[in-house]
C-alpha cells in the first residue's frame, strides 16, 4: 500500500520595510502620506510613554512595569488596522496598542501604579483589562467573537499575546475553538522571542510559530515585526476576512523585547549584549524614520518638533495620573457584584 | 401540575428562558446532539438550533473563558461542565476571570454566566466524576455558587441564576437528578438566590445541609424535634436564617457531603460561633465525609455520610 501525502504546507514571512528604509512596492499598504506620519507618531509616543514610565518606576512613583520597547511597530501597526467597534483582549505589554485607539495616557500609568480605577476603559473603546494571567484572555477572545457572530456584528476580535502564551493550553483550545467554529478572531502574536529568561527555543520546538495555526484549519503568516507596514498589511487583511465573515487568521510579529521583561527582571542575566545590538540596529522606529526621510516627509527637525509633543502629552498624563486622589478603603467594595452580598456590606461599612 | 424529576425541572427552565430571552445561549461537550450526559439538555437543540445549542469541542478552559468572552459582549452563555471534577482545568478562566471581570474592569463589563456541572457522589461513576467541592468555590468573591436539593428549587433557582447580573456556578446533584419527583408548575416562578429555606420545622436542635445530603437529612431526623435548614445558595450564604434558627434551637449540626476540612461547614460553624455563641447548649458537629479522595463505587458509601452517622449527631448535641 502506498503512503499518502495527507497535509503539505508553506509559511511565508510578509516583508515590506527593510532596515535601510526601502520597500517593495508591490506591498506597501495604501496609506496617505499623513497616516504614515501618523504611524511615525505612535510609535515614537510610544517609546517616549515607554521610557517616562520606566522612569517613574525608578523614581518611585509607580509600580511594576512591562516595557515595550523595539515593539513598537508590531503593537502601532495591527492596532492602526482596527476601528473603536473592534474588540481587543490585550495581554498586559501592549501599551502602544492602547496609545494607538486612544487609551487615556493617565489611565494606562494609574493602571501600573496600582489604581484599580484605571480598569474601567472609557466607553467608546470594546478593549478588556489588561491580562496578567498569561494566555487566559485567548478563549475569552473566542467567546466574543462567537456572540459577535451571534449577533450578526461585523466586527473583528483581536487578541493580542506573547511567545510563551503559545504554550499555553489556553491558546491551543482558543486556537482550536476559532477552527473549529470558524470565528472573527485575529490571533496576534508578539514573538519578541524571550519569555521573561526562556527563549524561544526553550518554549517551541517549532520552525515558525505561524505553522501552529495550520494545525488548526486556518492560515498562519509570520511578519517582520519590526516592520510596521508589513504587520499593519497583514493585520488589515486578517481583521478585513474577520469581519466579513471569512474566519481567523494567525499572525506571528517577530520582533524583539530591546528592555528587561519588567522593571524588575535584569535581562543580563540570561542574554548577550550581542544580540541586543543586532536588534537595535533593527529598530522599528529608525527603520520607519528612513523611509520617511526618502519621501521627504522626515527630517532630525521634524523629529525634534513630534517628540517634543509626544513628551508634553505624556507630561500632561503623568501629572493628570498623580493629581488623582487615592483610592477611599471602601472602593474596595467597589463593582465586585452588581449588588453587594449581607456580608460584603457589613465588611464595606467598617473599612 | 406535572410530576417531574430534576432533570426534567432544568430542562425546562433553560428552554422556557431560552424562548423568552435570545440571549440565553448553551456551551459545552455532548449538549447538543446527545441532549449532555444525564439528558438535561435534550431536546434543545432541535427546538433552538446550533447558534443556541454549541456542542464544543473538548475543552473546559476554552469553554469558561468563551462563556466569559460571550457575557462581555452581551449574551447569557451557559456553560455545562460535564462534572465538577472536571472544573479542575477551568479553574483558571472562573477564578482570575469569570469571578472578577465586573471588578477589575471596574463595571465596565459584567459577567452574567451560568455555570451548570453535574456535582456530588452516589451514582457509581469513575474517578472524578463524584466530587463536592463546592467550598472552594464559595472562597472566591465575586462567584455565586448555588445548590439545589429537588425538582421544584431546581427550576426555580435555575430561573433566578439566568437572571442574575453576576456568574453563578449552578451545581446538580446527580444523584437527585433522577431520585425524586415532585409538583413543579409549568409556569415561571423564581426562587431568590442567597435565601435558605426551613425545609421541616423544629424546636430542639438545627440541622443546616444542601444538595443531596438534604434527602438523606429529612429522613434521618424523622422523630426528632429537628429544625432543618436548605441552605440552597452557598456563596453567598443565608448566615441570619442560621443564627436564627440557632438562637432559638440552641443546637447545631451540619452535615455536608465533602471533606470535612476546609469545608462549607467550617464557614456556618465560625459564623455561628461569632454570632451566636452565647445561645449554644452543646458543642456545633459536622457530619461530613473523610478527609480523603472521593473513592470508586465500593467504597462511597462509606465516604458519604450516612443515615447513622447523622442520627449520631443528632444524639449526641441532644444529649449534651
Amino acid at each position: 500500500m502506498p503512503e499518502v501525502l495527507l497535509a503539505d504546507f508553506q509559511i511565508k514571512r510578509l516583508e515590506v520595510l527593510n532596515e535601510k528604509g526601502e520597500t517593495d512596492p508591490e506591498l506597501l499598504p495604501e496609506l496617505s502620506d499623513a497616516e504614515m506620519w501618523r504611524l511615525y507618531e505612535l510609535m515614537l509616543l510610544s517609546r517616549i510613554f515607554d521610557e517616562r514610565a520606566v522612569a517613574l518606576q525608578r523614581e518611585g512613583r509607580i509600580g511594576t512595569y512591562p516595557p515595550i520597547r523595539g515593539q513598537e511597530a508590531a503593537q502601532v501597526g495591527s492596532a492602526f488596522a482596527l476601528t473603536s467597534k473592534d474588540w481587543l483582549f490585550p495581554s498586559f505589554r501592549e501599551m502602544g496598542a492602547h496609545l494607538t485607539l486612544g487609551y487615556p495616557i493617565p489611565q494606562l500609568l494609574q493602571y501600573w501604579g496600582g489604581d484599580e480605577r484605571s480598569q474601567k476603559v472609557p466607553p467608546g473603546l470594546n478593549i478588556f483589562p489588561f491580562c496578567v494571567a498569561v494566555g487566559s484572555q485567548i478563549p475569552q477572545a473566542a467567546g466574543a467573537a462567537l456572540a459577535a457572530r451571534y449577533r450578526r456584528d461585523p466586527v473583528a476580535v483581536v487578541t493580542y499575546f506573547g511567545d510563551g502564551a503559545t504554550s499555553k493550553g489556553d491558546f491551543h483550545e482558543a486556537m482550536n475553538l476559532a477552527g473549529v467554529f470558524s470565528l472573527p478572531l485575529v490571533f496576534i502574536c508578539q514573538n519578541n522571542q524571550w519569555a521573561i529568561s526562556i527563549p524561544l527555543k526553550g518554549q517551541t520546538a517549532s520552525a515558525s510559530l505561524a505553522q501552529k495555526a495550520i494545525a488548526y484549519g486556518f492560515p498562519g503568516v509570520q511578519v517582520d515585526g519590526n516592520d510596521v507596514f508589513a504587520v499593519y498589511r497583514a493585520t488589515r487583511e486578517a481583521v478585513e476576512k474577520a469581519r466579513s465573515g471569512a474566519g481567523p487568521t494567525f499572525i506571528e510579529c517577530l520582533t524583539y523585547r530591546m528592555a528587561d521583561h519588567t522593571t524588575a527582571d535584569d535581562a543580563g542575566r540570561y542574554r548577550s549584549g550581542e544580540e541586543v545590538t543586532f536588534w537595535a540596529a533593527r529598530d522599528p522606529i529608525l527603520r520607519l524614520e528612513r523611509f520617511l526621510e526618502g519621501r521627504g516627509l522626515w527630517t532630525p527637525q521634524k523629529r525634534e518638533e513630534a517628540a517634543a509633543q509626544a513628551a508634553a502629552t505624556v507630561d500632561a498624563g503623568v501629572a493628570q495620573m498623580e493629581a488623582a486622589p487615592p483610592p477611599a478603603a471602601a472602593e474596595l467594595f467597589d463593582e465586585v457584584l452588581a449588588t453587594l452580598t449581607p456580608r460584603q456590606a457589613g465588611q464595606r461599612k467598617v473599612r | 401540575m406535572a410530576q417531574l424529576n430534576m432533570v426534567q425541572a432544568i430542562n425546562q427552565a433553560l428552554a422556557q428562558e431560552m424562548a423568552r430571552d435570545d440571549r440565553v445561549l448553551l456551551l459545552g461537550e455532548d449538549v447538543g446532539r446527545d441532549g449532555g450526559v444525564f439528558r438535561v439538555t435534550e431536546g434543545l437543540l432541535e427546538r433552538f438550533g446550533r447558534e443556541r445549542v454549541l456542542d464544543t469541542p473538548l475543552c473546559e478552559s476554552g469553554i469558561m473563558g468563551a462563556a466569559i468572552g460571550m457575557a462581555a459582549y452581551g449574551l447569557r452563555p451557559v456553560p455545562e461542565i460535564q462534572f465538577l471534577g472536571f472544573t479542575y482545568s477551568a479553574f483558571e478562566q472562573l477564578f482570575a476571570h469569570a469571578a472578577r471581570l465586573r471588578s477589575r474592569s471596574r463595571g465596565r463589563y459584567s459577567c452574567p454566566l451560568v455555570v451548570r456541572t453535574p456535582y456530588g457522589g452516589g451514582i457509581k461513576a469513575p474517578e472524578l466524576h463524584e466530587e463536592s467541592t463546592e467550598a472552594l468555590f464559595c472562597q472566591v468573591p465575586g462567584l455565586k455558587v448555588v445548590v439545589p436539593s429537588g425538582p421544584y428549587l431546581a427550576k426555580g433557582l435555575l430561573l433566578a441564576a439566568l437572571r442574575d447580573p453576576d456568574p453563578v456556578l449552578f451545581l446538580e446533584p446527580t444523584r437527585l437528578y433522577r431520585l425524586l419527583r415532585e409538583e413543579v408548575p409549568e409556569g415561571e416562578y423564581l426562587v431568590e438566590l442567597g435565601k435558605a429555606r426551613v425545609a421541616r420545622p423544629g424546636n430542639s436542635l438545627t440541622v443546616v445541609a444542601w444538595g443531596s445530603m438534604l434527602e438523606r437529612v429529612l429522613k434521618a431526623v424523622e422523630g426528632y424535634d429537628a429544625e432543618v435548614l436548605d441552605l440552597m445558595t452557598l456563596n453567598p450564604f443565608d448566615s441570619e436564617a442560621i443564627v436564627t434558627s440557632v438562637r432559638k434551637t440552641g443546637r447545631l449540626v451540619i452535615v455536608h457531603e465533602a471533606a470535612k476540612t476546609c469545608g462549607f461547614g467550617a464557614e456556618i460553624a465560625a459564623t455561628v460561633a461569632e454570632e451566636a455563641i452565647l445561645h449554644l447548649r452543646a458543642p456545633i458537629l459536622r457530619v461530613t465525609a473523610p478527609d480523603v479522595p472521593v473513592p470508586l463505587a465500593k467504597l462511597i458509601d462509606h465516604y458519604l455520610p450516612g443515615l447513622q452517622q447523622i442520627r449520631s449527631a443528632l444524639d449526641e448535641v441532644l444529649q449534651y
